[in-house]
């Protein structure tokens, strides 16, 4: 069991290292051009739409993927931070959402093992 | 295809968002029974994956660019619920840390996305599964299948949206956005496959839906009794 659970633990470090060189490493290189729906509206003439619209929400601490003040001077590097924090935000943001939901059935493993 | 602000109305905003809340929300119930000490790691991974490759717009033809959505790898990795969970973190995240995808779209990104790529997308895949052979190389062709399948739907359902909301008709933006994401789609069936090889190949015990070998559940199970 506890060998088992190491390499658990590897794979899972393993690829989140892999995720995080993807966003640190690739992210900056990622194609610019607009995307299957962004390119639709150009397009079809309705991406004013959402160019016209104040977005409802001016909160985002990294809008666009680009670490706010280096972004002009040092885009790619704007974006490789983006990345890499939003890589582990999500990470560990997943992981804590999962063991607080996870409460009752951890209880009744405990039991089973127990038991 | 995260859909920003303006391009929908209040009522399709409303609607999509009611459905991915219920469908998402049951999808959290569902983990309290479905979470155990690799799935709670795995979900993570999973998470911190999907974000990161979401980062990672390839070209494809005509000046237009695509990612990798990944709602087939979540929910094969992991079930349509935790897998529709998974997909709507990376949307919520993306939308309120990011700027990518609208506040008032974002029921609507989570239902073309989370719902009709993830949860939909699963059962795609579970028909494809039981339909062929049961064999590690038709498991792979299912999930292929079904994630190319996902992102032509997912991209279906938002131009049904669009045309809802009046902002363009349905005749003009279907056949485009289905033309378009057919292509991007096979970028999503090669990196779903190619993953889901590799998890294979390191841990098939980690993937819920792979039933051709040792199990996470059975193995628990042997591990106790």
């Amino acid at each position: 069991m506890k060998a088992r659970k190491k390499s658990l633990y590897v794979f899972i470090f393993a690829g989140l290292a892999i995720a995080a060189a993807l966003a640190l490493l690739v992210a900056p290189w990622a194609s610019s051009s607009p995307d299957g729906l962004e390119k639709v509206a150009e397009d079809k003439g309705f991406i004013e739409k959402a160019e016209e619209t104040e977005p409802a929400w001016n909160g985002a601490p990294i809008p666009d993927y680009s670490v706010p003040g280096i972004g002009d001077s040092h885009p790619a590097l704007a974006t490789a931070l983006a990345g890499l924090a939003g890589t582990i935000a999500v990470f560990l943001l997943a992981w804590g959402l999962a063991l607080v939901l996870k409460k009752k059935g951890g209880e009744k493993d405990t039991a089973r093992l127990s038991g | 295809m995260h859909i920003p602000d303006g391009f929908l109305n209040s009522g399709v905003s409303i609607a999509t968002g009611v459905v991915a809340a219920g469908a998402i929300g049951i999808g959290m119930v569902k983990a309290r029974d479905e979470l155990d000490e690799k799935s709670v790691p795995l979900l993570a991974l999973c998470t911190a994956f999907v974000f990161a490759a979401q980062m990672l717009n390839f070209p494809v033809a005509g000046g237009t660019s695509g990612h990798f959505l990944g709602a087939v790898l979540a929910v094969v990795l992991l079930g349509p619920w935790l897998g529709s969970l998974v997909i709507g973190l990376v949307l919520l995240v993306q939308c309120l840390g990011f700027a990518d995808g609208g506040i008032s779209a974002l029921g609507a990104n989570a239902f073309n996305m989370a719902v009709v790529g993830g949860i939909f997308g699963y059962y795609i895949f579970y028909l494809l599964k039981r339909l062929l052979p049961r064999d590690k190389k038709f498991f792979l062709l299912s999930a292929g299948g079904a994630a190319w399948l996902s992102v032509v739907l997912a991209s279906g359902a938002c131009a049904v949206e669009l045309a809802i909301s009046g902002t363009t008709p349905l005749s003009v933006t279907l056949p485009t956005m289905l033309g378009i994401h057919a292509v991007i789609g096979v970028g999503e069936a090669v990196i779903t496959t190619l993953v889901l090889a590799i998890v294979l190949a390191a841990r098939p015990d980690l993937i819920r839906s792979y039933d051709y070998g040792p199990r996470m559940y059975e193995l628990d199970e042997a591990e106790v009794g």
